[in-house]
């Protein structure tokens, strides 16, 4: 085998290759040819690494040195510096917002230094790619070992041990749901991953199929031993062509070497796997939708049960488990439940992918054990909140979730935890919001979100979250009523009774999360008309500020509706009912006379 | 004269093309979706025609096939521009302001969401989630994507395209 000095880690995620990643990959595979170092520096291309804001991000090993908002123009000297000279290129370091301090090493940067990465342990690792290099980090072995020497239900046994729950949303006991489908009577099974990650916010699914798409093939196929299944269905959103690209690749690869298709390691176990791409409906997450979708069909809900582990895919027992649960199972059986249980909570064990997005510092991928607190996450891996605002709330679980706010910081992040915070894990997704956003607006936009996306099938989702969206539109336009709040809530409790599927069912979530948490707010929009964050177009007044104005006239002057009046050198004043709130003399004011209030 | 024989011939290796999806799909379960995808990359956009010669070839009723392509926010009735714009609008977009970048757009382009412009060169479309959160707001062209958007970085990027 060939040995490098260097190992270049190029991260290949989404986020850097929006950066402009692939340009920095191919000016250091040339730069590397015209010194002659091809043969003794390895350049790869990885999965996403996590650290989306700071891309294109590189990792130099063996020191493990990482570069940040790597440019073409910055890869001469990285190869003339780091590679031959042996020093460091210190601006590209990596600088925690808080402290002055370059950080060097990837081991040492908080952001990475807390994370345990169980779903993620090849993301950003190895060439996705390569099945060598899968294999190369244990890769296929548990398969193998479970092939050779364990009966299906000593699988199910063990993943029940491991307390391995569903990372999708729900948090269902993900070896019951195994042992319901290997029970389940019937000839033919289905094992069907749901990677249909809608939640707007999320997504670790994506760079997990990106990143390291044979984790997923590996248990899928375990899945299916397990459960006596020979068929299954990779269900990817067609927002992601990258993810179906490298999956494609994937599978290709993995019945090359004998992992997939017939007689797998000379088991005489055969599975294969077939990707079915999305057309755009959220819908199409909840499980009994994503089947009809695959089914060819509209992608709507039934009631349940029967549930797919019973009655699925063409009305066979079908497994359905979401990505990052897949991506555990390998781990689990390669390191053996002893370990994994010792990681997280008593009841939700392992690690957890949040998406952090938003308003922080570090936006990206963090894999952390379950039981972190909001604190940990949001202020050490997250570098906190930028441009010295203040935290007001995260929205975890998406437009099914709910708010944590300031008295939620220390709260363990677990399953049963955030259930009683009023939010819930979703698929986690994290958005943390500051002070200049607003909850009223935050909520009518997961509502516009859910009434646009409901499928018309069931009543109570189909007209209920469209009355809560109206009224929750006219709040925001300052046409609110004091017993709206009163209507909201009673509205959002009929609607998560009655609507057929889990869309609707959590629909109502984010609303109910910010009155009970941000009731202030929905009153100061509907009695006083006013937005405390200054967001609702609506019910912002613009203003001149006597003591700024110099008079000069230039605000009157581009008023488009001759709203703003004045004597030459003396303050100037604007009618408020001719003003339309364009924001033209904002922009002109040369003295920022202008506010908005 | 010669124009319309060379559309048609254009128009007739479309519809071998499609012939060729629907040979390969036809004895697949749940193959309808996938033809949709492959008829649609073929022309563009889903017409009544296309729509009746899938439901043909798959042996489906048309009401079928006309339910599953407005179920879908992928499938297009109408035709599409060169280039189609797809605004982020997932929750982290949101948060930091894809609304104005919305604004700035259809303000830039003279149309609004779910239309094209008049030649033909770009349709204006919200895309849920991209899953490129740390690069908030989003938008992509085509296959490109940029990042951390302000509203006066749109015309800018629009040019590229003209």
């Amino acid at each position: 085998m060939e040995t490098f000095r260097f190992q270049v880690l190029i991260c290949g995620g989404a986020g850097c290759i929006s950066s402009g990643c692939k340009a920095v990959l191919t000016k250091f595979r040339s730069e590397l040819k015209a010194h002659n170092l091809e043969d003794e520096v390895n350049v790869v291309e990885t999965g996403c690494i996590g650290t989306c804001d700071l891309g294109p991000v590189i990792v130099i090993y063996p020191e493990g040195v990482f570069y940040q908002k790597v440019s073409v123009d910055d890869v001469k000297e990285i190869i003339e510096e780091h590679i031959i000279k042996g020093k460091l290129v210190e601006r590209l370091h990596y600088q925690h917002p808080a402290f002055n301090e370059k950080v060097p090493l990837y081991n040492d940067i908080e952001f990475f230094k807390r994370q345990k990465r169980i779903a993620l342990r090849n993301v950003g690792l190895i060439d996705p790619q390569v099945i060598e290099e899968y294999i190369a980090k244990g890769g296929y072995s548990s398969l193998g070992k479970i092939l050779s020497k364990y009966t299906p239900e000593q699988v199910i046994e063990e993943l029940k041990k491991s307390g391995l729950r569903g990372r999708g949303g729900a948090g269902f006991p993900t070896g019951l749901k195994w042992e319901f489908a290997r029970k389940a009577p019937g000839d033919i099974k289905y094992v069907v991953c749901n990677a249909d990650e809608g939640d707007p916010g999320a997504f670790m699914d994506r760079s997990v199929l990106e990143g390291d798409p044979h984790s997923v093939i590996e248990a899928m196929t375990i899945g299916a031993y397990a459960i006596g299944a020979h068929q299954g269905y990779v269900y990817v959103r067609a927002e992601y062509p990258l993810a179906v690209e490298r999956l494609s690749l994937a599978i290709e690869k993995a019945r090359e070497f004998g992992m997939l298709g017939d007689n797998i390691l000379a088991s005489g176990f055969s599975f294969d796997l077939e990707i079915r791409v999305g057309a755009g409906a959220f819908v199409c997450g909840e499980e009994t939708a994503l089947i009809a979708s695959i089914e060819g069909k509209r992608g709507e809900p039934r009631p349940k049960p029967p549930f797919p582990a019973v009655h699925g895919l063409w009305g066979k027992p079908t497994l359905i488990n979401n990505v990052e649960t897949f991506a555990n199972i390998p781990a689990i059986f390669q390191k053996g439940i002893e370990w994994f249980t010792k990681i997280g909570t008593e009841k939700s064990k392992g690690t957890k992918v949040f998406a952090l997005a938003g308003k922080v510092h570090n936006t990206g991928l963090v894999e952390v054990p379950m039981g972190t607190t909001l604190r940990e996450i949001i202020f050490d891996l997250g570098g906190g909140i930028p441009k010295g605002k203040r935290f007001k709330a995260a929205q975890t679980g998406g437009p099914s979730g709910g708010c944590l706010t300031e008295k939620d910081l220390d709260l363990p992040m677990d399953y049963e935890s955030l259930i009683a915070a009023g939010s819930m894990m979703g698929s986690g997704g994290l958005i943390v919001m500051d002070e200049d956003n607003c909850m009223v607006d935050v909520a009518r936009f997961f509502l516009e979100f859910t009434q646009d996306e409901s499928c018309g099938k069931c009543t109570p989702c189909r007209i209920g979250t469209k009355r809560m969206l109206e009224i929750l539109t006219r709040i925001t336009r300052g046409e609110g009523k004091e017993e709206d709040i009163d209507l909201l809530e009673e509205l959002a409790n009929s609607i998560k009774s009655t609507a057929l599927c889990g869309l609707g069912q959590s629909a109502p979530n984010p609303v109910l999360s910010t009155i009970k948490n941000f009731r202030d707010e929905y009153l100061a929009h509907i009695r006083d008309k006013e937005c405390p964050a200054k967001v609702c177009q609506a019910l912002l007044k613009y203003n001149i500020s006597s003591e700024a104005c110099k008079g000069c006239g230039l605000c009157a002057r581009n008023c488009p509706e001759k709203a703003i009046s004045g004597e030459a050198k003396k303050p100037y004043k604007i009618d408020q009912s001719l003003c339309v709130k364009c924001g033209k003399c904002l922009e002109k004011c040369p003295f920022n006379a202008i506010y908005l209030k | 004269m010669t124009k319309t024989c060379c559309q048609n011939n254009a128009t007739d290796e479309k519809y071998q093309k499609l012939n060729k999806v629907i040979e390969e799909y036809k004895e697949k379960p749940g193959g309808l979706i996938p033809v949709l995808h492959q008829a649609q990359l073929i022309f563009g956009y889903l017409p009544k025609d296309v729509q009746i010669k899938v439901a043909e070839g798959l042996d489906l009723p048309l009401s079928e096939v006309f339910g599953v392509v407005t179920f879908y926010s992928f499938f297009s009735l109408k035709p599409r521009g060169k280039y189609t714009i797809g605004i982020c609008l997932g929750t982290a977009c949101y948060v930091k302001g894809a609304a104005e970048i919305v604004e700035a757009l259809e303000k830039e382009l003279g149309i609004k969401v779910g239309d094209s412009t008049e030649d033909g060169l770009f349709s204006l479309m919200v895309t849920r989630c991209v899953g490129a959160c740390g690069l908030a707001p989003v938008l992509t062209i085509g296959e490109d994507v940029y990042g951390r958007l302000t509203p006066e970085m749109i015309p800018n990027i629009l040019e590229r395209y003209q």
